[in-house]
């Protein structure tokens, strides 16, 4: 079957647990983490998390919801965009 | 990983901090076959057809904002020029009722505006175009989501110098009949109108569009003075450069949301419309772009050269980014929706006549400016005319959104609230027009030849 790519961007100040809390929404929504990176660009923690999401019964704003609210509890930004915008804007 | 880290969050950061955002997405309307011989009939079938449009698009818009993180702004209805179908129906009153008719169907369905409340008279006006515009007052006094227009003129026709002097009239008029004298905010005059813009005031389905048509407005003024203030040292050709790279990338993300949204509304997706278009805040001022670039004044000496590049070099990266790039595509440099050409205006830096010149490169028109309560229809007519007779001679859309601020002079201010912003009122020459402007006639078809 087809993957469902999307990205999520966690953007602010780096700290423990970041990586574990996601994964953990993640997981229990059934999707799969295909990669993950981060780097430091203009003074931010940026942290990228591709992930799978055909096989969830969650919808995109229910994903993105829970992701939000633990953004908000650790003090960060939190973004999930399908990885079609991406490919649109950065691929001729 | 497909993409780097660096690209991620170059998108994410457009979104979060720079203010990318779909600023309208417009669905084009055909209600030429709304027509009846019977007005209620005629009523009820408009209704029908433009509220259910309007509700078709509403239940679409929020599922892509999610899915692309993209804020769509507004969601807005164009129509059919309103002229064209009530040529069996044309009086005031019909004219009145319709509107009202438009206005509860976008509003019943959360949409909070429609365009196309307007006439083509580029060479000459009919009866019903005639009590069309005179409709125009009251339609715009007792209606809070109909936008209006009237395109006066084009390439191939020239001029209709007669409307343009009864339009003066008709300014004043909605001036004096709105409070705040908002309902010019929802009046524009063109020539050379696109039939796809998705824009208000002026967006309207034209005659040579499709049933239904999609079109997209993407802006974000603030990611293309974030990537100049980050080129601080580069000189005027690299500047360009970087411009046209990032509204490459802004473009393809309006064409990736504008077809997908056609699609799940299954209609024809139309244009994107890569215009800039600001708000009244800080991170949306297209005169603050013009001031990054090394200005320290929008309107002082080398604006129209800010302008001009600005505009070339984001035309250059969208129109390699969709082969749907179309509407009006200029930037907007509407006074009291910037917070960059307020201050500019009140500081001394921005006249009239420098705006005027700003738009002869790029920009689409005088838009959204205050001019004092007491000037003369003729002289209203004089501005638009000479403002227009931009448009005429270089080929390209011009339009005039202005506002005489009745019972108020130049200095003072009108403050709007949310969007609108606040319109400073600017200083016009005490001479009079009228001798030109009431000759009326024809502005002849431009020569496409001896162009100097």
């Amino acid at each position: 079957m087809s993957k469902e790519l999307c990205f999520v961007t966690v953007i602010g100040e780096d700290h423990k647990g970041i990586i574990s809390e996601m994964s953990d929404s993640v997981y229990e929504k059934n999707i799969n983490i295909e990669d993950i990176s981060q780097k430091v660009i203009e003074g931010y923690f940026v942290m990228s998390m591709l992930l799978d999401i055909q096989d969830s019964d969650h919808n995109l704003e229910e994903i993105e919801e829970d992701l939000q609210k633990i953004g908000e509890e650790m003090n960060l930004q939190v973004e999930l965009q399908h990885e079609k915008i991406f490919k649109s804007m950065h691929r001729v | 990983m497909s993409f780097t880290v660096d690209e991620i969050y170059e998108t994410a950061s457009m979104t979060l901090h720079k203010g990318l955002d779909i600023r309208t997405v417009t669905l084009g309307i055909n209600i030429k076959d709304c027509v009846d011989s019977d007005f209620e009939k005629f009523k009820q079938n408009v209704y029908e057809k433009v509220n259910s449009g309007s509700e078709k698009l509403t239940s679409k818009t929020e599922e892509i904002e999610t899915k692309y993180g993209v804020p769509i702004i507004n969601e807005r209805i164009s129509i059919t020029p309103v002229s064209l179908i009530m040529e069996s129906h044309s009086s005031k009153e019909k004219f009145i009722e319709l509107a009202k008719v438009l206005d509860e169907a976008v509003g019943d369905a959360g949409v909070d505006f429609v365009g196309g409340f307007g006439a083509l008279v580029q060479k000459g006006a009919t009866k019903t175009d005639k009590v069309l515009i005179d409709s125009l007052p009251e339609v715009l006094s007792q209606t809070d989501r109909v936008c209006a227009f009237v395109n006066v003129g084009d390439h191939t026709t020239g001029m209709n110098m007669d409307a343009v002097n009864k339009i003066g009239h008709t300014v004043k008029e909605i001036a004096e009949k709105t409070e705040k004298s908002v309902g010019c905010a929802k009046f524009v005059t063109f020539v050379n109108s696109p039939e796809d813009n998705p824009f208000m005031a002026g967006a309207y389905h034209g005659i040579g569009e499709p049933e239904y048509s999609l079109n997209v407005g993407i802006s974000g003024p603030g990611v293309i003075r974030s990537v100049i203030e980050e080129n601080k040292d580069c000189d005027l050709t690299e500047l360009s450069e970087v411009i046209k790279r990032t509204a490459f990338k802004t473009t393809r993300a309006g064409k990736l949301v504008g077809r997908e949204i056609a699609e799940e509304l299954n209609v024809p997706f139309g244009i994107v419309d890569i215009s800039l278009a600001p708000s009244p805040m800080e991170n949306d001022s297209v005169a603050r772009i013009v001031e990054a670039m090394g200005l320290e004044s929008m309107g002082t000496h080398g604006s129209t050269l800010a302008v001009a590049l600005l505009m070339d070099a984001i035309k250059r990266g969208g129109a390699m980014a969709s082969e749907n790039v179309g509407g009006l595509s200029g930037t907007f440099l509407p006074v009291s929706e910037d917070l960059g050409m307020v201050e500019a205006v009140k500081e001394g830096s921005l006249s009239l006549e420098k705006l005027e010149a700003l738009t002869s490169v790029c920009s689409v028109g005088l838009d959204m400016f205050a001019i004092p309560g007491d000037t003369p229809a003729s002289k209203i007519s004089a501005i638009i005319g000479d403002e227009l007779a931009i448009g005429i001679i270089n080929d390209k859309t011009e339009s005039v959104r202005v506002i005489p601020a009745i019972g108020k002079e130049a200095g003072d201010v009108i403050e709007y609230d949310g969007l609108l912003g606040k319109a400073p009122v600017m200083e016009i020459d005490g001479n009079s027009s009228e001798g030109l402007t009431s000759r009326g006639g024809r502005f002849p078809n431009p020569l496409q030849s001896l162009k100097n």
